[in-house]
């Protein structure tokens, strides 16, 4: 099953522990690395609206190791880490990735960089250990989405109804 | 949706036999007999997989005269879609607070003028 919205392909086929997430970016393969790679770029786009993003540590390099927590105003704390698997380069970034509130479910994430013209594709392909532990999380991006995104959500659906 | 029952809605989906039963009822209600004639199964196999469409809240069942109809039920599928909606917004919002970052950048990189 896939959706999609602007540019943002997400895909999600029943019964296989896997995400795979493609989007295309105005921007250099090297720019987006060092977005995804330099803290101070990382804390400005990934954490979720209404929350504030809190890097613990953060180390880019083959065998480092990462953790931040994203902060709601009320103070409840939500805290994901992982390890790279290889030094994040322009072949790309491989980590594992477990959300603490459901420690041992670890994903392996795989991000390439793909060059078209002045443009780049990014390719995240996320492998779930089960299909339930996979549709947790989406459940967890859900929430976030829909607390963030209401009005977005219901074009969305619309649009789909209407090919439906 | 609960997760659960999410959960049954995907396991339902999760076979191509049953998503092309699907497929097949969005033309129209169907009895058994023609729900099996594009597969190399048997009649009792596919009623096993109409039980577990009808499980998962995906069909309805309704005899007419001697012949029982199975019908697609749109509601759960567009449940099912919403979800992944849902996520996808949580990524385009990610990701389009990136696209500015990396504008911004770009902007701080160019040489002037």
């Amino acid at each position: 099953m896939a959706a999609s919205q602007n540019k943002t392909t997400i895909t999600a086929e029943p019964g296989v522990p896997q995400i795979l997430i493609t989007r295309e970016f105005a921007a250099s393969p090297a720019l987006l690395l060092r977005a995804h790679t330099e803290p101070d770029l990382l804390v400005q786009w990934l954490g979720p609206r209404n929350q504030t993003m809190v890097i613990d540590h953060f180390e880019p390099r083959n065998g480092g190791t990462w953790r931040y927590v994203h902060r709601e105003a009320d103070g409840m704390e939500y805290g994901f880490r992982g390890v790279f698997h290889g030094t994040p380069s322009l072949d790309g970034i491989v980590q594992t990735f477990e959300f603490e509130g459901a420690p041992g479910n670890v994903a392996l994430e795989t991000l390439t960089f793909e060059a078209q013209g002045d443009r780049t594709v990014l390719h995240a392909n996320s492998v779930y250990q089960t299909v339930e532990a996979r549709d947790a999380l989406i459940e967890y991006g859900m929430e976030v989405g829909v607390n963030e995104g209401y009005e977005r959500l219901d074009e969305l659906i619309a649009g789909m109804e209407s090919v439906g | 949706m609960s997760g659960d029952h999410l959960s049954t809605v995907f396991g339902a989906l999760a076979d191509p036999t049953r998503r092309a039963i699907l497929a097949r009822l969005t033309q129209g209600d169907a009895n058994v007999g023609e729900l099996a004639a594009p597969f190399a199964v048997s009649q009792p196999a596919i009623s096993r997989h109409l039980k577990v469409l009808e499980g998962a809240g995906l069909i309805s069942r309704t005899r007419r005269a001697t012949a029982r109809l199975s019908h697609l039920e749109a509601e759960p599928l567009r449940e099912a879609t919403a979800w992944l909606a849902a996520y996808q917004a949580y990524w385009d919002e990610r990701y389009t607070r990136l696209d500015g970052l990396l504008a911004a950048l770009q902007g701080d990189s160019d040489p002037p003028g």
